[in-house]
């Protein structure tokens, strides 16, 4: 202990030791050492914004640490460092993924789009022998050049070809035959199925011509296929022409995307590119008659089902504290216990299980109380089903606060209450209820946050329904999350573009809502 | 998105090590810390991605030949594909990936660590295409005398073959026998006659659900008229011309409509305990795939099987077929043995059969069908039921369908109007198209 507080010591007084300096080498020649082996890697795969956050903090820190000054700097740091990386990149990259048309279809560049399109388009020539392939080469197994040794395995012809050398047929005694394929040849190294798995890319673009149209290409590491691309890209022209028959497809916008398109307009493939689409995410979100109709109605319920969730839970878990803090009152413990199992079940497996409960024919609810209750095919019965299920799940958590809050209490606030004459209503409201809120008003509140956006208590109980006939985008018991989740996620699969958009403008909301909670927390702060 | 998740778990371990140290100020710790960052960081380099335990997503595996697939089927598929590797002096790791597969391994493809080679069902190819994930495959010149019509024709598309197919699925009736004297109804108004004769609880467990579920409904749709997509001159799926809102799905409506009412159909009966239904004996008939055989096995009921009937006087009924399919990745690494290994699978049915052993699925490769039929009838009779289905259709614009046309099914079976609620969800549908 005294060995290792005397350096510390000496620091305070600002001596300079050399443990403490030793320290501070070593910790910035790991963050440049860091810098190093990460900075070719980011470099490599073209991630420039986590390139400047790399960059960035590298210099902050090395300004900050290697000397003395900046002492502020020094603490404010880390929780600065942590703010950006987790905090602000994740939303500068969500709101710039909304000004694009990221999705499915839409995930690459424009090159690996045309490439797709491109090798797509190979077709076998039907009836057309299968060769046994052999690959060899003159120069390395990497590098090639690459040579074809096939062999027709119905006649045992042997051929050989490249790129530069068109199909001749080789004297089969030239060559070592085994297995139905060519295993030596007399000039250059056979390459082995690790190495043409190796290089299987590159063997790709080797084609050795049969006639004008078709050309010999390799299939798998020992098989090759008579085939024709349909389909070449003009660079120059920027056009993808259909070798076959003629017809060019050259690039033009189809609602906010660019694609490949054929003469009457329309997408003539479906592979597209990554592209900038401006605001049109937004327009669409704001132009959508049907989204702007259905907010007003998402937003109300939401507030409803938030504000009757924590008032609910809140009521049953405070009268269940109550009465089970009375020390009249035996077993308490196990009452306790009892109380809190729904809290102990996984929320999900819950949610699931209610969603049978509620069932009309086969559920349990309506086969023990004997009714032929709709629960979740009317809009109403929908909502109390949803409300119910939430009391459920939420009141042990309210009846845990409500208990370590009122064991709080100090007996003799309530004893001198007595002697004042108060009645026990007139204690618990008066006394008990102010004393106790303070110290769980801001739970209710978070809780409130919470239920705001409470995702799987929708979505894993009614999915948002019942929806009335002819509508889709909004049911009866969707909150605004799971409303915005169908939005951007329901309809043609994937399109993050729209997603990030619709996330932004919720985040915008829900920081408007936060400032409003806040409002409320200190108001509930200036009463006590 | 995969490969930037990964860098900022490979950074924010970094960015702990940093911060470890700057909290010890440059202490004996920074072992721990700066391995934890540098082996992050080995992840992401290599294209390995070590992070992507929080989806489910394994790491790709150190192989020759590397195939994700479903939890069932990677399990089946564990074996044949190590015995083959074997032969050829290779090595193959068949990684389970449990949730989402199409979706994650899109990512992972896109960003160069995906697997080689993925198993999934044949409607992905129209995603997978456009999203540039698989390669073409080509099948040998016999292939049409080997698989049947319907794995060949569900893995085409715009002329172009995609995938191998080794296994099919569709829609079939089972009949109780106990509850039942018709096991084997020519029409739907037969098969209701007969369950409301013998007095079962429920007359036909079809899971509808409050959200609708238009792939069982659609046996059903198409035996009223409807239709999805039209096809073009090529045969290909064309989303222009689209079925949803037309006068054959209002018809079919009217029908589903009439059902509902009569209590045949029913919201209540959802995915969740369609098949239990069956098994706990009461529901006269049953409507589902072969993945209800086991139970309806194990539960030791009398049934016998056919193909679903349509409605008396209207057109069949033509359920969706799904085909299960290897697909060669466009981005992996060993592109050559992923060839290799589909084009073993397309000639040869040794490892279809072996998968078979420990994941039954109707087989489509016709010699083991053949084989397969004295000790599997069932199997095979799924099999050969799903000639007269339709291959579900494999294009993107497919994905704007199931909402709001099962949607507005259950909306119909809970007496909502089959003409203005058909033709809204058409709306809705040719909306989300564009």
């Amino acid at each position: 202990m005294t060995s290792t507080s005397s350096p510390a010591a000496a620091q305070t007084r600002g001596t300079t030791t050399i443990t403490s300096v030793l320290g501070r080498v070593l910790f910035l020649g790991v963050v440049l050492a860091l810098v190093v082996f990460f900075a070719p890697l980011l470099i490599a795969q073209q991630l420039w914004m986590w390139l400047i956050v790399l960059i960035g903090s590298a210099i902050a820190i090395f300004v900050l640490y290697s000397t003395k000054r900046f002492i502020p700097g020094k603490y404010l740091f880390p929780g600065t460092f942590f703010l950006v990386v987790f905090l602000i990149t994740p939303i500068i990259l969500t709101v710039g993924y909304s000004f694009t048309n990221f999705g499915d279809g839409t995930r690459g560049t424009k090159e690996q789009a045309i490439n797709s399109i491109v090798s797509n388009s190979v077709q076998q020539t039907a009836d057309a022998p299968r060769y046994n392939m052999t690959v060899a080469t003159m120069g390395s197994p990497t590098e090639g050049p690459f040579e074809l040794w096939l062999l027709e395995p119905e006649t045992g012809d042997v051929f050989r070809g490249s790129e530069e050398q068109p199909l001749e047929q080789v004297d089969a005694s030239d060559v070592t035959v085994a297995d139905g394929r060519v295993t030596e040849v007399p000039q250059g190294d056979v390459l082995d199925m690790r190495e043409v798995n190796a290089v299987y890319n590159e063997l790709q673009q080797l084609a050795v011509p049969v006639d004008d149209t078709s050309a010999i290409r390799p299939l798998s590491v020992n098989q090759a296929f008579v085939g024709t691309t349909v389909l070449q890209y003009d660079e120059e022209r920027d056009v993808i022409v259909d070798t076959a028959s003629g017809t060019e497809y050259s690039v033009a916008k189809v609602g906010d995307t660019e694609y490949f398109v054929g003469e009457d307009g329309r997408p003539a493939f479906s592979q597209s590119w990554l592209q900038n689409v401006g605001t049109k995410n937004y327009e669409r979100l704001f132009t959508n008659s049907n989204i702007a109709s259905q907010f007003l109605g998402a937003f109300t319920w939401t507030l409803v089902f938030a504000a009757g969730s924590v008032l609910s839970t809140f009521i049953l878990g405070f009268a269940l504290a109550l009465i089970l803090n009375d020390e009249r009152l035996k077993g308490r413990r196990l009452y306790r216990s009892i109380l809190l199992m729904p809290y102990a079940v996984p929320g999900f497996i819950a949610l699931l299980v209610w969603s049978n409960f509620y069932n009309r024919d086969f559920g349990l609810i309506n086969e023990m109380l004997n009714l032929n209750l709709n629960w979740f095919g009317d809009p109403t019965l929908a909502k109390v089903a949803v409300l119910l299920t939430n009391l459920w799940m939420g009141f042990p958590y309210m009846f845990i606060i409500s208990t370590g809050a009122l064991q709080s209490i100090p007996g003799d606030v309530l004893e001198a209450a007595k002697i004042d004459g108060a009645s026990r209503f007139q204690a618990t409201v008066k006394v008990v209820m102010p004393l106790l809120l303070v110290a769980v008003a801001p739970l209710l509140v978070a809780s409130f946050a919470f239920n705001f956006n409470n995702f799987n208590a929708i979505e894993l109980l009614t999915q948002g329904g019942p929806f009335p006939p002819g509508e889709f985008t909004r049911g009866s018991t969707d909150i605004l999350i799971s409303m915005i989740y169908r939005i951007a996620f329901g309809g043609s699969g994937a399109d993050f573009g729209f997603a990030s958009a619709v996330s932004v403008m919720l985040f915008v909301l829900t920081g408007i809502l936060a400032a409003v909670q806040f409002r409320f927390t200190r108001a509930l702060e200036d009463v006590n | 998105m995969q490969i930037r998740r990964k860098n900022f778990l490979a950074l924010s371990g970094v960015a702990a090590s940093v911060t470890l140290l700057a909290a010890c100020g440059g202490d004996s710790d920074t072992d721990g810390g700066t391995g934890g960052g540098a082996s992050d960081a080995g992840g992401a380099s290599d294209a390995g991605g070590a992070e992507g335990g929080a989806e489910g997503v394994p790491a790709r595996g150190d192989a020759d030949l590397v195939i994700w697939a479903d939890e069932l089927k990677a399990k089946s598929l564990q074996e044949p594909a190590k015995t083959w590797a074997d032969a050829q002096g290779i090595t193959v790791e068949v990684q389970t990936v449990a949730n989402d597969l199409q979706t994650n391994y899109v990512t992972a493809n896109q960003a160069g660590n995906g697997p080689d080679i993925v198993l999934g069902a044949h409607d992905w190819i129209g995603n997978l295409v456009q999203n540039g994930a698989i390669s073409p495959v080509q099948l040998p010149g016999d292939a049409a005398d080997k698989v049947a019509p319907i794995g060949l024709q569900a893995v085409t598309y715009d002329g172009q073959t995609y995938g191998v197919p080794y296994a099919v699925e569709t829609l079939v009736l089972y009949a109780n026998n106990a509850l039942t004297d018709v096991p084997e109804p020519g029409s739907i108004e037969e098969l209701v006659e007969a369950a409301k004769a013998g007095g079962a609880e429920v007359v036909l467990s079809l899971p509808v659900g409050e959200q609708g579920d238009a792939y069982h409904m659609q046996p059903l749709y198409t035996s009223g008229g409807g239709y999805l997509f039209g096809t073009d001159a090529e045969g290909n799926q064309d989303p222009t011309d689209l079925g949803v809102g037309k006068e054959g799905s209002i018809a079919a409506a009217e029908k589903i409509g009439a059902l509902g009412a009569d209590g045949v159909l029913r919201t209540s009966i959802t995915g969740d305990n369609a098949i239990s239904l069956f098994t706990d004996g009461k529901a006269a008939y049953l409507i589902s795939g072969p993945w209800a055989l086991g139970d309806i096995n194990t539960a030791g009921i009398d049934y016998a099987m056919s193909a679903v009937p349509g409605f008396e006087g209207m057109e069949p009924a033509k359920p969706f077929a799904g085909v299960n399919a290897f697909y060669v990745a466009s981005n992996g690494q060993n592109a050559g043995f992923a060839q290799t290994f589909v084009g073993e699978v397309a000639s040869n049915a040794e490892i279809a059969e072996q998968m078979f052993q420990s994941n039954n699925l109707p087989p489509v490769n016709l010699e083991l069908q053949e084989k397969l039929s004295g000790e599997f009838p069932d199997m095979v009779k799924i099999a050969e039921f799903a000639e007269l289905a339709e291959p579900m259709p494999s294009i993107p614009q497919m994905a704007a369908i199931w909402g709001p046309l099962g949607q507005a099914q259950a909306n119909i079976v809970g007496g909502a109007d089959p003409a203005s609620t058909m033709e809204a969800a058409g709306e809705e549908i040719a909306g989300q198209i564009g």
